[in-house]
């Protein structure tokens, strides 16, 4: 939710509580390998958790509604938007974010192929889109269909089409698409 | 250093490390994910409070009151920063509109309160206690209905703001009138969204009277002036800090309410406070693109010369801001003896209007280049010819003043023989591929090249590292490479000896990012900062300084030679400064861009198939971030074409659709693979690099290469930006 100040009319069904305390509970995560528990006010969002409270700071906030993509983590090996879902609705999961993919000087193969072929410009998108990449190749490689598939009971394979279907949840405004395409192809072996 | 003369001979043209393909020296701490943004300084603000910003419900009238009592019992909130508590606030030379409403509202979602909180949760459920009471007036939202009424105003962008209101040359109306062949349109462009990727962030810390802010900003000098006026501040006190830029497109180019009140919220706090801007929130807080309404008009000889041309435009602002320059171009594309451009400025109480990418040129070439489309299907000529018989090597206005360069010419030649042209149906609607109605377009590139002072310091180190600092900023368009290259080349050491420091006000002032010119200048500044160190090291070596070389970490002059590290501890700062070579010589840069389109002719879905561009853009320093400049104003100029718009509330004045669902951006699968190619030729008048701007002219004129495409598709001609399918689908080719 984000803060317009409506006439007081308006908001007669917003009742107030005064001096509550918010809700917290203690939530576990194993993020990057390594398991850690923190208390956490349950409004508190998997990406607010990650930024705010493990400042683990790679994970991006780009719009906290699920509209851009750049909060995109894996979790359990699954790519998903983290500012929508609640930290307490991972107890215990797996979360692998940008940092633990790969550090500046142990690059992950699909953040060397990104620097290679100069699939960012800001950098502001680019963890959510390398988290989506690798969550994308192994989504094909596990025969998900997409809708970019003329038939979606036969095996996805690795297309120009199919990635860029795959990939249109994590919007790049600087326009690196192009490039990215080449990273991914790159990585996944194949040719444009 | 003052660059007044043509450049000679330089060590930048010896290429070794300049001019090179370079991936980003930033890339490795960019992808992963260590590369520190504004709200993610955990590092520099222990303790750090919550700022939640409350907007304004209205466009335009008054604030009788703020309710404030529930939000202040709320859990954690820490204070409450409003008009009342602000005590009084200066405004910014760049702003328009206030930065902090109350108790008049100047525009829709102007921030009227910060909810300071323990925890992002509290702040934010507490900002949502705030209840206003506002005495609504009446506001002014309709361009199209204000325009009749609005002024003529001069060329902010010409002699200083002081030019005619109308700016003529010949006799328009009398050889329009007489040509034989007439073209009179209307073209509209619609308000837009920067949309950049990091919402506007700051981290605000004060140390007695002084103040420190860790935001995401494109020009450090003018925000920190513009901070320091608005919180009544000696600019001293004031420092900001922004190496790190989540893209920006001009809408960072200015101090924004996150950098205020944050401010004024660590000050009301005592401790350090953190506010961005809710994404939903930036698209009415902040600035966007003005809408225009446009009128063209070209008179030509039967063999197609243009004897007259005439381009008007109409925008609107709030009160004391500027037109949307889209005229500009249209003084210097195109030949023709008789001229004329005008502007008119309506006020409107939308929020400001302001810069975004190529402002002026990027919806003026949306209309002007449909307008050529258009003329030379009229004259029975190759819109590629149509445009090569009008070029000009001189200021059409002042035909004295000669083009530094110019090769729009070889531009469009080359692009149309690499795209295959010549394969174009010059009959619109003429070719199929299955279910799509296939087309092609070209349009002319054009924004001119800026430079600004510019200053960095160098120095040396024990281990002969070369360190760069300068306030410059990297907003995604390479900065830290293209600076790093030039010291690299410059100072004779591979590139990964050089260390830059970017966007710390506390460094010297740079030119920023803005109006394509950074590039350019701020390398400049680093060359002179780099001239002027040689010097230092040469002396303190014992060389003399004018046969001296650098390379390969040594210093050489005759056959004695040493260490560039033995001159360690040395530094020396300097700017780069500019004498009348860009008003002798009109400095441009020039593109020729070509589309092919798919419309489906069930539907009027229309895809993007392939993208050229071809540029002319001086020396490319480097060719790979040059390269995904271009390409993301292409992707950028897809947008504009087919899916971008701000929609106006016309009854309560805003923008309805201001989050990243609504309003549409291209994303993964609009885009196909892009072709850029750059011509390369330095030039010498714009700097000791030879280098110009890239970065918005990718954007100039691919726009209307699509409009052109799909027109060429379809036989279907749509004036009106954004070219969504229902403006055409109902006057399709019949389906067989």
């Amino acid at each position: 939710m984000t803060a317009t100040a409506l006439p007081a009319a308006a908001l007669d069904a917003a009742q107030p509580m005064p001096g509550a305390k918010p809700t917290t509970m203690p939530v576990t995560l194993k993020v990057n390998g390594k398991s850690g528990t923190l208390d956490l006010d349950t409004r508190t969002t998997l990406l607010d958790a990650l930024r705010e409270h493990w400042k683990l700071t790679g994970t991006k906030k780009g719009c906290d509604h699920g509209q851009c993509g750049a909060c995109t983590v894996l979790v359990n090996g699954t790519r998903i938007n983290s500012c929508l879902s609640l930290a307490v609705q991972h107890q215990g999961d797996e979360i692998t974010t940008i940092e633990g993919l790969g550090s500046p000087d142990k690059l992950h193969p699909m953040q060397a192929a990104f620097v290679k072929h100069d699939g960012y410009q800001c950098g502001y998108c680019t963890p959510g889109q390398i988290c989506s990449a690798v969550g994308v190749l192994d989504e094909i490689k596990r025969g998900i269909p997409s809708h970019a598939q003329a038939d979606v009971a036969a095996r996805p394979a690795v297309t120009n089409d199919e990635m860029r279907e795959r990939m249109s949840g994590n919007i790049c405004r600087c326009g690196a698409y192009s490039n990215i395409l080449e990273a991914m192809t790159d990585v996944a072996g194949a040719k444009a | 250093m003052k660059f007044d003369t043509p450049a000679g001979t330089n060590p930048i043209d010896q290429g070794k490390v300049v001019g090179r393909p370079t991936p980003r020296i930033d890339g490795p701490l960019k992808t992963s994910g260590r590369a520190p943004y504004a709200y993610e300084r955990h590092d520099v603000a222990e303790n750090a409070a919550y700022g939640v910003i409350v907007h304004a419900g209205i466009a335009k009238g008054r604030l009788n009151a703020l309710h404030l009592d529930e939000a202040k019992a709320a859990p954690g909130v820490v204070t409450i920063v409003t008009a009342d508590t602000a005590g009084k606030l200066g405004k910014g030379n760049m702003n328009t509109a206030k930065l902090l409403g109350g108790p008049e509202i100047d525009h829709y979602h102007q921030a009227i309160a910060l909810v300071v909180a323990e925890t992002f949760e509290q702040a934010r459920a507490a900002a949502n206690l705030v209840r206003a009471d506002y005495a609504r007036g009446q506001g002014k939202y309709d361009l199209e209905a204000a325009l009749p009424g609005a002024p003529p105003v001069p060329d902010p962008n010409a002699n200083d703001g002081k030019g005619p209101k109308i700016d003529k040359v010949g006799d328009f109306e009398r050889f329009f009138a007489s040509a034989p062949v007439k073209l009179d349109q209307k073209y509209t462009t619609p308000d837009q969204s920067h949309a950049m990727m990091e919402p506007f962030a700051t981290i605000a810390a004060w140390k007695g009277d002084e103040l420190t802010v860790w935001t995401s900003n494109q020009m450090i000098n003018w925000t920190k002036g513009d901070l320091a006026k608005t919180l009544g501040l000696p600019k001293e006190k004031v420092r900001l800090d922004s190496p790190y830029v989540g893209g920006g497109f001009g809408g960072k180019l200015f101090l924004r309410a996150d950098a205020v009140m944050a401010a004024l919220g660590a000050r009301q706090a005592g401790r350090p406070v953190k506010v961005t801007i809710a994404r939903p929130m930036m698209a009415n807080n902040a600035t966007h693109r003005p809408a225009t309404i446009q009128r063209i008009r070209i008179g030509c000889d039967k063999d197609g010369t243009i004897t007259a041309i005439a381009h008007e435009s109409g925008s609107g602002d709030l009160p004391g801001g500027g037109p949307e320059t889209a005229v500009s171009q249209t003084k210097l594309l195109y030949a023709g003896a008789h001229r004329m451009t005008a502007m008119k400025l309506a006020v409107l109480d939308l929020p400001e209007g302001n810069a975004m990418r190529a402002p002026g040129e990027a919806p003026g070439l949306m209309a002007l280049e449909i307008a050529m489309d258009e003329m030379a299907e009229k004259l029975g000529m190759d819109p590629v010819q149509f445009r090569i018989k009008n070029d000009t090597m001189v200021d059409p206005e002042k035909p004295e003043r000669k083009f530094s360069q110019r090769h729009l010419v070889q531009c469009l030649n080359d692009g149309a023989q690499r795209f295959g042209w010549s394969r174009r149906n010059a009959k619109p609607a003429q070719v199929r591929d299955g279910r799509w109605l296939v087309g092609m377009g070209v349009a002319s590139g054009f924004r001119n090249n800026m430079n600004q002072k510019s200053a960095a310091r160098v120095g040396i180190d024990k281990q002969g590292m070369v360190t760069v600092a300068t306030d410059m900023t990297d907003i995604g368009t390479g900065t830290y490479t293209i600076v790093a290259q030039t010291a690299a080349e410059m100072m004779g050491v591979p590139i990964d000896s050089v260390n830059v420091l970017l966007g710390d006000s506390s460094f010297p002032v740079s030119a920023g990012s803005g109006g394509q010119w950074g590039g350019n200048s701020s390398t400049a500044g680093v060359y002179a900062a780099c001239m002027k160190l040689r010097e230092a090291v040469a002396q303190k070596l014992g060389f003399n300084a004018t046969d001296v070389t650098f390379a390969n970490g040594k210093v050489t002059s005759g056959n004695r030679s040493a260490d560039l590290k033995d001159a360690a501890g040395l530094s020396a700062e300097e700017t780069m400064e500019y004498g009348d070579l860009a008003k002798q010589y009109q400095q441009s840069t020039f593109a020729g861009h070509f589309v092919e389109v798919g419309v489906d002719a069930y539907t009027g879905e229309i895809r993007i198939r392939r993208m050229l561009a071809v540029c002319d853009a001086g020396r490319i320093i480097n060719p790979t971030s040059a390269r995904s400049q271009v390409i993301g104003a292409m992707t950028m100029g897809v947008g504009a074409a087919l899916m971008e718009e701000l929609a106006v509330d016309k009854r309560f004045g805003f923008f309805v659709n201001h989050d990243l669902a609504t309003y549409e951006v291209p994303v993964h699968a609009d885009i196909p693979h892009q072709e850029v190619v750059f011509l390369d030729y330095p030039d010498d008048t714009t700097s000791p690099m030879k280098a110009k701007g890239v970065g918005e002219l990718g954007l100039c004129g691919v726009g209307a290469a699509i409009a052109n495409a799909i027109y060429n598709a379809t036989g279907v001609r749509v004036r009106d930006y954004p070219i969504t399918l229902e403006k055409h689908l109902a006057k399709l080719p019949m389906v067989a």
